[in-house]
């Protein structure tokens, strides 16, 4: 086509001679094939981590959650910590399906679907904390608008914790059928390769009688548009409402107008080191170095320094607005966290999400993979520590000093968030060996204009 | 004349394009196109109308706003009026404010399910459903046209054919129907 430009200023998307039929070859070989040695000893891990997790879920669940560290001073800790730190690693999924999508970014097309993958999994593993924080999960379910008889009342719609289980759960299913939407076609292309009548009875059913004809096609585009340009609004609702958990308070270092766009860029920064760390490791043992390039890796290492950076003013302004206030409370607030019993967690997450996505500077280190993987761990490490400084350490030293303590997190605190992690590894392991983990249909659209022989991609 | 269908098979979505074209400009009415992505500038060729989910989606949020809109005056204002906080509780409009995120998930979510179901339904996708593509190929690298001679009484069969062949098709099935 003579309008579609084959600018040479571009890198390709895709490297290697590809045709169509090789793109899904490449895609079909992880679920066709056979698991790896190192991938068997990897899932029994995740599974052993997640079972362990259960075990701690069965024993507060049994027990009560005086098996927590939480105390009356703490009363949120590591569970809305966990909370937080999951749901922002989802908004990256969302960010790179939805909002790359409106842009028309080509490269969004070979990560969005572990992207999303990721997005799926991490608010699972979210949901659970306060879920197990209700104490009685077995009425869970008063947490929906049901009528009287249930309880005494009404839910109470002027609480950001209900808000926080509309915004979780709408945006649970409404990420669930765009990532759905977007595999019907691709289940379809694994269903039409020869393979074992039960594996092709499974895709049968998972891709819906899919056919591929124009006018389902010509459908197919208007949803997935129309469900990117809700999922925007929404991605940057949930963490606006997430933060409202804290900002509606009257808690020092939580009552600030700064929280919702602070918590949205967060959660973003840190969507984005977990899809690193994913991806790092994917592509090299599934061999998608094809469709996941050094360019892939660096344009995600941009946007990690675009948003570390708002992170890092966010965390000035605070100070500062801490200090130009004049409020006692506020400034020792702040005070506290830098110098206080907690400053090694405030300096860990000033130093990994500050300095560290700082680095991605040069191009030496946003091109190297090793360097990534190392950065994108520290990233992940530090915006675990920013929910902690901010819950904890505004906690554990409130307004009447004869109620000051610290929060000691006990084995079911650890458990349980290691658990999580396990259950998260776990899904997405079952996730790369069962699903076309690449938008195989998305990606052969831009196969002629983004390939390295752009010319002539096939014949 | 027997009911036959004609199935044109492609290795290139342009060229199935303009083979496309140049079989309407003879009057062939083209059944369907089925391929492995969705192929820009086909509809209009073959005349498919654009598709009305979008719409559905406006009304379906519409829907889920005036449903929070009427639950959350229903149960905090009507049903149950609670002082939460000092907020003031006498009516919708002035504990409104508070309401605005409720009402924003509820319209979201109504437009997007509402939309993914209305989709799976016209496009008469669920889990069990034969798939009824001809090819299995077309899923992956072929891009095929049918055209059913029924509906193209006008143009002799060869001269389908024919065309088919100048424009690009790399083969050409053909199947009787009952």
């Amino acid at each position: 086509m003579e309008n579609h430009s084959t600018a040479t200023v571009r890198q390709p998307l895709i490297l290697g001679n590809k045709t169509y039929h090789q793109i899904s070859e490449d895609i079909a070989r992880p679920i066709e094939g056979k698991a790896s040695k190192l991938f068997k000893v990897v899932f029994v891990i995740s599974v052993l981590l997640a079972l362990w997790g259960v075990g701690c879920f069965a024993y507060t669940i049994g027990t009560g959650i005086g098996v927590w560290g939480n105390n009356k001073s703490v009363g949120w800790a590591w569970d809305i910590t966990n909370f937080v730190w999951w749901v922002g690693i989802g908004h990256a999924g969302t960010l790179i399906s939805a909002v790359l999508l409106l842009f028309r970014q080509r490269w969004r097309m070979s990560i969005n679907r572990s992207a999303e993958a990721m997005t799926i999994f991490a608010v699972i593993c979210a949901a659970l904390f306060p879920v197990m924080h209700m104490g009685r999960v077995w009425v869970a379910y008063w947490v929906f608008p049901l009528p009287n008889q249930f309880g005494s009342l009404w839910v109470n719609f002027n609480s950001p914790l209900l808000w926080d289980v509309f915004a979780i759960s709408t945006y649970f299913t409404v990420s669930l059928v765009f990532w759905y939407t977007g595999l019907i076609p691709d289940f379809a292309t694994i269903r039409d390769r020869q393979m074992k009548p039960r594996m092709q009875r499974i895709y049968n059913i998972l891709s819906f009688g899919w056919s591929g004809s124009a006018k389902q096609w010509s459908r197919f585009e208007e949803v997935s548009l129309v469900l990117a340009g809700l999922s925007t609004p929404l991605v940057l609702s949930v963490h606006t409402i997430v933060s409202m958990d804290f900002a509606t308070s009257v808690i020092p270092g939580w009552h600030t107008t700064i929280f919702p766009p602070y918590f949205v860029a967060g959660a973003i920064f840190s969507g984005f080191a977990m899809v690193l760390t994913l991806l790092i490791i994917m592509r090299k043992v599934l061999n998608l170095e094809d469709y996941i390039t050094i360019q892939h890796i660096e344009l995600m290492n941009k946007i990690i320094i675009v948003t570390g950076s708002i992170v890092g003013v966010a965390y000035l302004t605070e100070l500062f607005t801490s200090w130009y206030s004049g409020v006692e409370y506020e400034q020792y607030a702040f005070l506290n966290r830098a110098t206080g019993p907690y400053w090694w967690s405030n300096w860990s997450m000033m130093t990994c999400n500050v300095i560290t996505p700082q680095l991605f500077w040069f191009k030496k280190i946003r091109t190297s993979l090793v360097a990534t993987f190392i950065i994108s761990i520290f990233v992940n490490i530090g915006m675990w520590f920013e929910r902690f400084v901010i819950i904890v350490t505004s906690l554990h030293r409130d307004y009447l000093p004869s109620s000051w303590t610290m929060f000691h997190p006990t084995f079911v605190d650890v458990g349980i968030f290691i658990g999580t992690i396990g259950i998260f590894f776990t899904c997405f392991l079952i996730f790369s060996r069962t699903f076309p983990v690449i938008a195989l249909s998305e990606l052969k659209t831009i196969l002629k204009t983004t390939s390295e022989n752009p010319k002539q991609p096939h014949h | 004349m027997s009911n036959k269908v004609i199935y044109g098979v492609f290795d290139d979505e342009e060229v199935l394009l303009t083979s496309a074209k140049a079989l309407r400009s003879k009057g062939v009415r083209i059944k369907d196109v089925f391929s492995p992505f969705p192929i820009h500038g086909l509809d209009p060729v073959i005349g498919i109308k654009p598709t009305r989910l979008s719409n559905a989606a406006f009304f379906y949020g519409m829907f889920g706003t005036a449903t929070a809109i009427w639950m959350t005056w229903y149960m905090l204002i009507s049903d149950w009026p609670m002082n939460i906080g000092g907020k003031p509780n006498a009516n919708w409009i002035e504990n409104m404010p508070a309401f605005i995120p409720v009402t924003f998930e509820l319209t979201v979510f109504c437009a997007a399910h509402g939309m993914v179901l209305s989709y799976l339904l016209v496009n008469k996708l669920y889990p069990g459903r034969k798939p009824h593509n001809p090819d299995l190929r077309s899923t992956d690298d072929k891009f095929i046209m049918e055209i059913q001679s029924s509906e193209n009484k006008r143009v002799s069969e060869d001269e389908i054919l024919s065309t088919l062949r100048s424009t690009g098709a790399i083969e050409i099935n053909q199947k009787d129907l009952k």
